[in-house]
């Protein structure tokens, strides 16, 4: 247990690393921009009181290493300064909207595991049939038709052509039902990709367990087909699955900024994107640093759910510490 | 050379990209030849539907949508080449020094591959052009910063395993130069896998492209490319559907293409790198 303990510990402890470096990489990106700092944080509503303050906070009159502690310091402590044009804490706005980019990520994510495991599980256990066939067709043209691209094709039948769904915002604040409608076409157009995707994952995975020998032995035995790929296939099935749902979610928050764009959902991707059109990038660089905390921390996540579930993974890194 | 190209052709995915990639190419190449001027303005022709005169229809300019489909495609190939150049020898730089270098530097390149992979790729694409402002150089530098950690990862694994192969010994030992063993056998034996990790990034640097394109922060007009076609269309949604459809047909025929085709290229190359999907 105190192994298990350690590598997580370890696990913890390079991905606070990678969030360091993440944040060093973005202020040395920022101090790379020729110009002065408050004209870029602030763009061309930046006033005196504005740059003073600002060279207070960021402490721009002194030599680089200091500067770049001071903004770590802030960024950990989530101090983003404030919105030049709402005059909000950008924290707080962030705070306000990270939920409904959260909810739309976490929706797309379980949407494409509630589709693209059973087609995949499906396909492996007929490999060759028709069935297998036409869905190894649909899971490429699924993989390969950018999101966005989806988006608007739904936008325009669902919403546009039929009236069926609501187009724009992320519905009544306090009403589910409307709030779920308002969901349902954004998180179809994210799924989409990540349907065909785990659809092919699982598929691969699952076939290959079941050319493994204890699945052999356990045929032979006369145990019933549907008890081997459920009770003894499906668990080392899932590793490789659930290994790429930290990438998964990163790559769905991501675009999540279109499909917010498309359909006119609040969100991390909207709050960012009028910041850019207003030149306003300390509100962009604090929405990086939040996506950057979140997709970390997830991988992070994912890395130990692994090692929980692969017993392998387990002893080998238990003997390699040892 | 032959036995390559028969094989992929051999396979069913295969010969469909081939196809398809070979329909985009003659979109992008030939058709430009037979299409009208894709910048002449006839505003009282706006919003044609498609016909013999104008394949696709026209724009809200009165604009031939054929013509600025095959300007839009050639953009994008453009773009991915350059793209996927960029990050391609960059990776390959970093990734042999990190193989072949000691310890520390090692340890640097592989940080900062990590650091770089923190940002998903969309973020950290969108992070840059805000920074620096959109147009299609800065874009096509955003894009290929945020592909380079996978070709540098590569790069080092593969050369990792060959240091201590007994040629390279040897030509160590002989006293070659290392820029002579690296340019003689340390990449003619790490080129392969690179090359399908570059076919097989094709198609998401064409999406990448599109979709910075679309939300107004990649190519700026009166560039085209895929992404300001649908973009433009997407802005008159209300009032006519078609001007959409040629660049969105296009884009998904061109990543589709592209992805089954470095499938296909993959297979042949390396069976040994096809972990699905």
């Amino acid at each position: 247990m105190s192994e298990a303990l350690g590598i997580i510990w370890r696990r913890v402890l390079t991905g606070a690393l990678t969030v360091v470096g993440a944040i060093t990489l973005l202020f040395l990106l920022i101090r790379f921009v020729p110009g002065d700092l408050a004209s870029i944080l602030y763009g061309p509503r930046v006033t005196d009181a504005l740059r003073a303050s600002l060279a207070e906070r960021m402490g721009t009159d002194q030599p680089l290493p200091v500067q770049l502690v001071l903004f770590l310091s802030h960024a950990v402590r989530g101090d983003f300064g404030i919105n030049v044009i709402s005059g909000r804490p950008i924290l707080d706005e962030i705070l306000g909207v990270l939920p409904n980019t959260l909810a739309l990520a976490f929706s797309a994510l379980g949407l494409s595991l509630l589709i693209g495991f059973p087609l995949g599980a499906l396909a492996a256990v007929r490999p060759g049939s028709l069935a297998d066939r036409i869905l190894g067709v649909l899971s490429v043209v699924l993989i390969t038709t950018p999101s966005f691209v989806v988006a608007i094709l739904l936008l325009l039948v669902f919403s546009l052509a039929l009236d069926w769904l609501p187009v724009a915002g992320a519905g009544t604040p306090g009403d589910p039902v409307d709030q779920l409608a308002h969901l349902i076409l954004p998180t179809t157009a994210l799924a989409v990709g990540w349907i065909g995707y785990l659809a092919r994952l699982v598929r691969a995975s699952l076939l290959e367990v079941l050319a493994e020998a204890h699945v052999r032995t356990l045929r032979a035995y006369g145990v019933p087909e549907w008890r081997v790929i459920l009770i003894y296939a499906l668990r080392p099935a899932l590793i490789p699955v659930v290994a790429i749902l930290g990438m998964a979610l990163g790559d769905l928050i991501g675009g999540a900024l279109f499909a917010e764009l498309i359909f006119g959902r609040p969100g991390l991707g909207t709050l960012a994107y009028n910041a850019v059109v207003s030149r306003n990038f300390a509100v962009v660089q604090a929405t990086t640093t939040v996506i950057v905390l979140v997709y970390v921390t997830a991988n992070i996540a994912v890395d130990i759910l692994s090692g929980l579930i692969d017993p392998r993974f387990r002893r080998t890194e238990g003997e390699a510490a040892r | 050379m032959r036995g390559f190209a028969g094989r992929i052709w051999r396979e069913r995915g295969g010969r469909t990209g081939v196809l398809l990639v070979a329909l985009v190419l003659f979109i992008a190449l030939i058709l430009p030849f037979a299409t009208p001027d894709p910048n002449k303005i006839d505003v009282p022709a706006r919003f044609l539907p498609p016909s013999l005169h104008h394949p696709l229809g026209t724009d809200n300019l009165g604009r031939d949508l054929l013509a600025r489909v095959t300007v839009g495609t050639r953009s994008a190939l453009w773009i991915a080449c350059v793209v996927i150049a960029l990050s391609m020898a960059g990776g390959l730089a970093l990734g042999v020094i990190a193989a072949l270098s000691g310890r520390l530097v090692d340890r640097l390149v592989t940080g900062f591959c990590d650091i770089v992979s923190a940002f998903p790729s969309y973020i950290l694409v969108f992070s840059l052009v805000a920074l620096y402002g959109a147009g299609l150089g800065k874009l096509v530098v955003a894009i290929a910063l945020a592909f380079l950690p996978q070709f540098a990862r590569i790069t080092r694994s593969q050369a990792l395993t060959l240091r201590h192969r007994p040629f390279i010994e040897s030509a160590r030992l002989m006293g070659l130069p290392a820029t002579t063993i690296i340019r003689r056998h340390v990449l003619p034996n790490i080129v392969g896998p690179v090359i399908v990790l570059a076919s097989m990034n094709i198609p998401s640097v064409i999406t990448t492209e599109a979709a910075m394109s679309f939300i107004g922060l990649g190519v700026q007009p009166p560039q085209t490319s895929l992404g300001t076609l649908i973009r433009d269309g997407y802005v008159f949604l209300d009032q006519s559907w078609w001007p959409i459809i040629g660049a969105v047909a296009v884009l998904a025929i061109a990543t589709l293409g592209c992805t089954l085709l470095g499938e296909a290229l993959r297979d042949v190359v390396d069976p040994k790198l096809r972990r699905e999907p």
